[in-house]
């Protein structure tokens, strides 16, 4: 039991090698996304950061927040990502010289300036941005993972979750109207009777 | 022990007493073992399809290399290994050469969880007969099957071509859509079991076949969890992905040699490994009476997993010589309209039937009432699809208007 109760109470050499290691996987990845050139190698780097994020959980010891990390950050999203990327048919020798917005590399220093500034600031006056090992207690007996979890969603936090549900089947119900709603007044304009895609009354094919 | 919950809950007991030299050695003779049974089991499968779907389809199959052409697989192996490794002008070298191994590595990791047999002791050191016990289990062969995703797109994708992109955006979808049907039956079984561990799963099912979860919860779950498994491991008859008619061969098309071999590896890997998971899940894994042989008892557990599983893996095949290829639309529509609701209804059940009688009656209520709003909503959706208020319009309609057909042309059509 030794090793992993000193895992669990304390830093360890191991410890240290797992940080590193996710740490090196998650600013490497996060670079990656900004400096890729290409929007699929830019996705396939936001894989790497969101997979040392899971192997941190996991040194944290939270297993089952590092799966689903896995299932629906690496597993779901991005592959939306790429869907949308894929479907755009982005060119892969896209010019991007030109900027939209004048001065953005200045403002963008100075902000992450700034930011990392006040993280290190807040972090030597309290420990949370810092993180620590089992925040929030212990968690004795079998199966406290999920239990512990699905204990403070569905009783603690129950208002929050049920927002969140709510908020993300309105966002799905407002796509699916929004995407409707175009397609539906092209085809009351161009497509009143008869065979879909062609106007009888001017002769001209719809699309 | 308190606080220690990695190995209360679950876990090998091969890390119970700390790790020396002699753990170490026999984790890594189990990491060996394991991979060298999951690629003879490969090329044992291979060989296996062919010959039964030969023998379905009334042909030979493959006799040539060793007996009963036993070693065919093997001789394509060699094969493809020789073979000129060739890359696409168009492709994006980097992915293109990274696919494949996002294709085997996840397939390979799925193996790891699985139980092939019981608790096995050897030179004082006891050991569970699978080469990972981690706490959440089941669900790293979720995780793990999210990944292989990638192999997929990302090989469509870099291979600069249209057919392999339009495969490879079929496939994710596809791959995506069934996932959450998949995870919402492992949630019915993580219900009766109180834990995501492979290996608490298959001890809960210990005692006889009437402990089986595929008679405990139901057998729905089980078809549920089957069709869903035979769409995630794009299997026929839910190969879409590779549907030669269409799309040439898939997304696979611009792969050759051994990046090809490694595809064709990852896929037959994964059936294999889903049938295991599937035993795991539902049919107690290698749970079966055992005799009381002196010395053997410990072979008997490994003997009925592998029943269990070779039986699935004729199930498979047995699909693929018999039911032909489901169109696109069909099966986001199964995926979508049939089996996930289904899945969700019946979980609902399982988790009313769990607290009490009542409460699961109430849940049945909630479900058929579900089921009809759900059933009516299809019926005013197919309606949108098909006649006058159409607000999508359909795929494959006539390109150009009669009056120009006849304009181009010299008279009337000749129909």
């Amino acid at each position: 039991m030794s090793t992993i109760s000193l895992l669990a109470s304390s830093a360890t050499l191991p410890d240290l090698f797992v940080f590193i290691a996710g740490a090196l996987m998650i600013v490497g990845g996060a670079v990656g996304v900004i400096v890729m050139r290409n929007p699929v190698h830019s996705a396939l780097s936001l894989i790497l950061t969101l997979f040392g994020i899971a192997v941190l959980f996991i040194e944290q010891q939270a297993n089952f927040l590092a799966a689903v990390q896995v299932i629906v950050y690496a597993g779901a999203i991005v592959v939306l990502f790429l869907f949308v990327i894929m479907f755009l048919g982005v060119d892969r020798n896209e010019e991007f010289s030109h900027e939209p917005l004048a001065g953005q590399r200045i403002l963008a220093v100075l902000l992450v300036l700034i930011v990392v500034a006040s993280i290190i600031a807040l972090g030597s006056e309290a420990h949370w941005t810092g993180g620590a090992h089992h925040v929030v207690g212990p968690t004795a007996g079998p199966y406290d993972n999920i239990n512990a979890l699905g204990r403070a969603i569905f009783t603690t936090y129950l208002f929050a979750f049920e927002a969140t549900a709510a908020l993300l089947i309105i966002a799905v119900v407002g796509a699916v109207v929004l995407a409707r709603r175009s397609g539906s007044t092209t085809s009351d304009e161009a497509l009143p009777t008869g065979e879909p895609g062609f106007d009888p009354e001017t002769e001209e094919v719809d699309r | 022990m308190s606080g220690n919950y990695l190995l209360t809950a679950a876990g090998d007991p091969l890390y119970a007493g700390g790790v020396d030299w002699a753990v170490v050695i026999i984790a890594l003779i189990k990491v060996l073992v394991a991979f060298g049974a999951l690629m003879g089991a490969v090329t044992m499968m291979i060989w296996f399809e062919r010959k039964v779907i030969s023998d379905m389809q009334s042909r030979i199959g493959p006799d040539r290399a060793g007996p009963w052409g036993i070693l065919q697989s093997l001789a394509d192996g060699i094969k493809l290994f020789f073979k000129e490794d060739l890359i696409p002008d168009q492709a994006d070298r980097f992915v293109f050469k990274l696919a494949p191994y996002l294709s085997v590595v996840p397939a390979l990791l799925v193996f790891t969880v699985i139980p092939i047999g019981g608790a096995v002791t050897v030179a004082g050191h006891t050991f569970e007969l699978q080469v990972a016990d981690p706490p959440i289990g089941i669900l790293l062969v979720l995780a793990m099957s999210a990944i292989g995703v990638y192999g997929i797109l990302l090989a469509g994708w870099s291979s600069g071509s249209k057919y392999p992109l339009m495969s490879a955006v079929r496939a994710s979808a596809q791959m995506i859509s069934y996932e959450a049907a998949l995870g919402m039956t492992v949630v019915t079984v993580v219900l009766v079991t109180g834990s995501l561990s492979t290996d608490t799963i298959v001890s809960s099912q210990s005692g006889g076949i009437m402990h089986w979860n595929v008679l405990r919860l139901g057998v729905v779950p089980f078809v549920l969890f089957m069709i869903a498994v035979v769409a995630e491991t794009n299997r026929p008859p839910f190969d879409v992905v590779e549907a030669e008619s269409e799309l040439v061969g898939g997304f696979n098309t611009e792969y050759s040699s051994i990046r090809f071999a490694m595809f064709y590896l990852a896929e037959f890997m994964n059936t294999i490994t889903m049938s295991a998971v599937m035993v795991t899940l539902f049919f107690g894994g290698p749970n079966g009476p055992v005799p009381n042989i002196a010395h053997l008892r410990w072979l008997f557990p490994i003997l009925w997993f592998l029943l269990k599983t070779v039986i699935f893996l004729y199930v498979f095949v047995w699909l693929r010589g018999a039911l032909p290829r489901l169109r696109y639309d069909r099966l986001m529509d199964l995926g979508w309209k049939r089996l996930i609701p289904a899945s969700l209804a019946w979980l609902l059940l399982v988790a009313g039937f769990l607290i009490s009688a009542w409460w699961g009656v109430a849940m049945a209520g909630a479900v058929i009432l579900a089921a009809m709003v759900l059933n009516r909503s299809f019926q005013l959706g197919s309606e949108l699809e098909i006649n006058d208020r159409a607000v999508l319009p359909p795929v494959g309609r006539r390109p150009l208007s009669p009056k120009l057909l006849r304009d181009s042309t010299d008279g009337e059509e000749s129909d």
